[in-house]
């Protein structure tokens, strides 16, 4: 294996869903850095495949229909429900079209690190905003990021924000703003969360549109003392001043560097080496092209540092076998003859992820979090599905002896260890067992 | 693969226990291979349980389960139960003060004992109480609590004060052997409290695994589960899993045979969306299936009521109550429903005062209940915290620290020394 072959290969499945062989070739001979220029630039711009992706129409959320019960509330919780599998759907589509992978690795990022859920949510149209704003506005000032979801509907709605008054604040937005998006455990008392609360008192939605304002008599105007600041701070203060805490962009870093390279905590020096790309404009495109240049980025540590989160292996697998989100050939003519009812979105909740709606506000966890008895049946009955809906003409054409190797160069891995070589020759003989074997292999599983 | 035996009513028999709650003679290396399903890789599949120690542990009996021979049921309710409406001081003035809107009057509410009621939408549990099934222990918290979430689970689900570490029913996986039937959760992932540094519960969907027919693609799985030496770390985890999952269908397709629970595990077929009752309804028919496993773990969400509270607690609890009581009947079918106990834990309860938004905040202190036919129910265990001595957030102060509900399941559901598992001792409760 050619070194600039492997690195570039490792960049494209963490910047990304993996490469397909002719991108690698590419890619590793236009260089390594080369390939991290490519990618970043991706941040900004048009993307022609995630674009073509046809975006149906979401609505906000309305009134109750009619009672609990009733014929009109059945058909708006069905509308409802079915909506909400769009969204899925059509983000699911556009991971899988994308032509700038790291902006959508980037945004189920965000996602995750936002975490926020539709269950609570019950806003398509809010979900779907929320999703663009980490789209458009993910690779910019993480300030400006901050500050726009916050005053997004979905996040309002979620962390309850918009119920935050005067006589008796809420403090679900104020401590989660601490201790998930921007500062950590411990960098942060129980006294700057009811300080922080009274500072988004008075915050509201729209409920026809969702667009934000601030009702003058629902604000606390008094002052607060707040991470070692006293003024008479509103939100957007509370925000700046907690992006702006020492402590905020080696939690925001370690974060990146967690779910790009490996687990690290805000203290590791990989780190530090990262806070002056990430400047006092807290830059996440110039923190994330740091990260990707990075030497620790390619090191053994990193190669063995993370298992794929669900979506990223299903949509990685779809592209690599030249499968939509819904299991079809994206090149052959009608090749339908495997018409399968579960799309990606719903393989995914099966591995434990379900795009919208993770578990809690502090996201889906990592590694081990994906790994147990559950998830390792789901990886193999969706591998199979998978194999079996895939073109393998390529594979049947080549010699039994030969397609292990040519597994791993379709999937853009390096190869195979002994153990998952010995494991795939006695599959070699059935190409979609061949090809679903390699999908449940350790070497697979990880990122 | 043959048919089980069966009874004279022709109900299939429950296969033979032996006194450690251990199968016997059922599961031979023959069975266990056809039960998996696996033709061309019966070899291969062979070697990885006989390397894992798990077919000669069992036929030696070495890694038996102590004299208690009990089983723990854990149901985590996630976001922070209110446990002040729950087991509701609603004759307290203090509590009616403190929550105008969210409170109930001392009328609504379903009354146990000392001027506590349980909340109105569990009749079911109430009934269970007077039938001396179900106990509620009050005022369970821990020092220094966090008002976080995530670290409060920690602090629950690892059993240490800093929340680091292996989870605590991990701790007692570590030290008590390698089979994957022990401990059994139901949903996709599992929770750290099930996760040690050596071994791991099973994380199931349902009551049958069913693995995919492509024989080949089994040999393939199966093989690639395999140990490596060439593995790193996280791909032996991933490995690993695979190979336990192969057991577990091996021991469920033994345990069940053609006895599967067919009405369980077709509701599950859609798995991942699994609503709380029917993970119950698993739980119970592999406990009646005589499953060897002692700790289940199951799960409820969205008890993190920070705004319009009542009427989504209220739906929580009745949703709490239906499921617990249909899975005491269930057991109660079965020989083993006095050596079940049922319990739930939550990071924490909630303020005492409600907020703006007719919700509360994160708070401290609540109350557990515990359920089962062998539980000393119809009382109350710990003391009730005051509603008006608040520590300075508000919240209430504990009085039954959480490692002492532990303590009391490991000693007597799981018979170890709780000692063992905790890193120190903690008063042992009467209800079991």
């Amino acid at each position: 294996m050619d070194p600039v072959r492997s690195d570039v290969a490792l960049l494209y499945r963490r910047a990304g869903f993996g490469a397909t062989p002719a991108q690698l070739d590419a890619a590793a001979s236009a260089g390594y850095e080369a390939t991290v220029e490519t990618l970043i630039a991706g941040l900004q711009g048009p993307d022609p495949g995630g674009d073509s992706v046809h975006v149906p129409a979401f609505s906000h959320a309305t009134k109750p229909a009619g009672p609990p019960g009733s014929v009109a509330r059945k058909a708006q919780q069905k509308s409802l429900a079915g909506q909400y599998r769009e969204l899925q759907s059509w983000w699911a589509q556009r991971m899988v079209a994308t032509s700038t992978p790291l902006r959508e690795k980037l945004t189920l990022f965000w996602h995750g690190h936002f975490a926020t859920g539709f269950s609570k949510v019950r806003d398509v149209a809010a979900m779907y905003d929320q999703n663009q704003l980490l789209r458009s506005a993910g690779g910019g000032s993480f300030e400006a990021l901050v500050q726009a979801v916050a005053k997004g509907e979905a996040m309002m709605r979620w962390l309850d924000t918009a119920t935050d008054k005067k006589n008796h604040p809420n403090e679900n937005f104020a401590r989660e703003l601490m201790e998930l998006f921007t500062l950590g455990l411990g960098n942060y008392a129980q006294a700057d969360v009811v300080s922080a609360a009274r500072g988004f008192t008075g915050w509201v939605t729209d409920p026809r549109d969702g667009s934000w304002h601030i009702q003058p008599a629902q604000h606390d105007d008094g002052y607060k003392t707040y991470l070692g600041h006293t003024g008479n701070y509103g939100g957007e203060d509370i925000i700046h001043l907690a992006v702006n805490d020492p402590a905020s962009a080696r939690f925001v870093l370690s974060k990146l560097w967690s779910h790009f390279a490996y687990p690290v905590a805000p203290s590791d020096q990989v780190v530090s080496d990262l806070l002056a790309a990430y400047g006092p404009g807290s830059d996440v495109t110039a923190a994330l092209k740091a990260l990707f240049l990075h030497p620790a980025f390619r090191s053994t540590t990193a190669r063995q540092g993370l298992v794929k989160q669900p979506i990223a292996y299903l949509v990685g697998a779809a592209r690599s076998l030249g499968l939509s989100a819904t299991l079809e050939r994206t090149q052959a003519a009608p090749a339908t003859s495997h018409p399968l009812a579960q799309g990606l979105p719903a393989m995914s909740t099966r591995l434990a992820q379900t795009l919208f709606d993770p578990p809690n506000v502090g996201g889906w966890g990592q590694n081990a979090y994906w790994i147990d008895t559950a998830t390792s049946l789901a990886r193999l009955d969706i591998a199979a599905q998978m194999g079996a809906a895939a073109d393998l003409s390529a594979l049947h054409a080549s010699a039994a002896s030969a397609r292990s190797e040519a597994v791993a160069i379709m999937l853009g891995l390096d190869g195979w260890g002994p153990t998952t070589t010995a494991a795939l020759n006695h599959a070699a003989g059935d190409p979609i067992s061949l090809v679903a074997t390699a999908l449940t292999a350790p070497e697979y599983v990880l990122e | 693969m043959s048919a089980p035996p069966t009874g004279p009513t022709g109900q299939p028999e429950p296969p033979p226990v032996g006194d450690d709650g251990l199968l016997r003679g059922r599961l031979t290396r023959r069975r266990v291979l056809a039960g998996a399903g696996v033709v061309a890789g019966a070899g291969i599949l062979g070697a990885t349980l006989d390397q894992r120690g798990w077919l000669s542990s069992t036929a030696n009996g070495t890694r038996g389960h102590s004299s208690s021979g009990g089983i723990a049921v854990l149901v985590t309710l996630y976001g922070g139960n209110d446990g002040l409406n729950t087991v509701v001081p609603a004759s307290d003035p203090a509590y009616r003060a403190a929550r105008p809107d969210l409170g109930y009057q001392p009328g609504e509410v379903l009354p146990l004992a000392d001027g506590l009621g349980l909340n109105p939408k569990m009749p079911l549990m109430k009934k269970r109480w007077d039938d001396r099934q179900l106990a509620v222990i009050r005022g369970v918290g821990y020092p220094s609590p966090s008002l976080s979430h995530f670290q409060s689970m920690d602090i629950w689900q690892t059993a240490q004060p800093d929340g680091t570490g292996s989870g605590w029913l991990g701790r007692w996986l570590d030290a008590t052997g390698s089979d994957p039937m022990r401990a059994i959760s139901l949903g996709a992932s599992l929770p750290p409290a099930m996760r040690g540094e050596r071994q791991a519960a099973t994380a199931i969907t349902s009551g049958t695994i069913t693995l995919p027919g492509r024989s080949p693609l089994v040999a393939g799985f199966a093989a690639c589960a395999q140990p490596g030496s060439d593995r790193s770390a996280l791909e032996a985890s991933v490995a690993g899993s695979a190979a336990e999952l192969l057991q577990v269908r091996s021991s469920l397709a033994s345990l069940t045979g053609q006895a599967a629970p067919a009405s369980t595990s077709g509701r599950l077929a859609a798995a991942g969306t699994a609503t709380f009752g029917d993970q119950l309804a698993v739980v119970a028919d592999l406990i009646n299936a005589g499953a060897p496993t002692q700790v289940y773990q199951v799960s409820l969400s969205s008890f993190d009521t920070h705004a319009n509270e009542k009427s989504a607690h209220e739906g929580l609890l009745a949703n709490l109550d239906g499921a617990l009581d249909s899975f005491l009947t269930a057991v109660a079918r079965g020989p083993r429903a006095a050596e079940v106990v049922v319990f739930t834990v939550s990071e924490f309860g909630r303020r005492v005062a409600q907020n703006a938004s007719g919700g509360t905040d994160h708070g401290t202190a609540s109350s557990l209940l515990v359920a089962g036919h062998g539980v000393r129910g119809g009382r109350l265990y710990g003391d009730q915290p005051s509603l008006t001595s608040l520590d300075a957030n508000g919240n209430l102060r504990w009085t039954v620290d959480f490692r002492s509900v532990y303590a009391t399941i490991l000693a007597s559901t799981l018979g170890v020394e709780p000692a063992s598992v905790l890193g120190a001792s903690f008063p042992v409760l009467g209800f079991l």
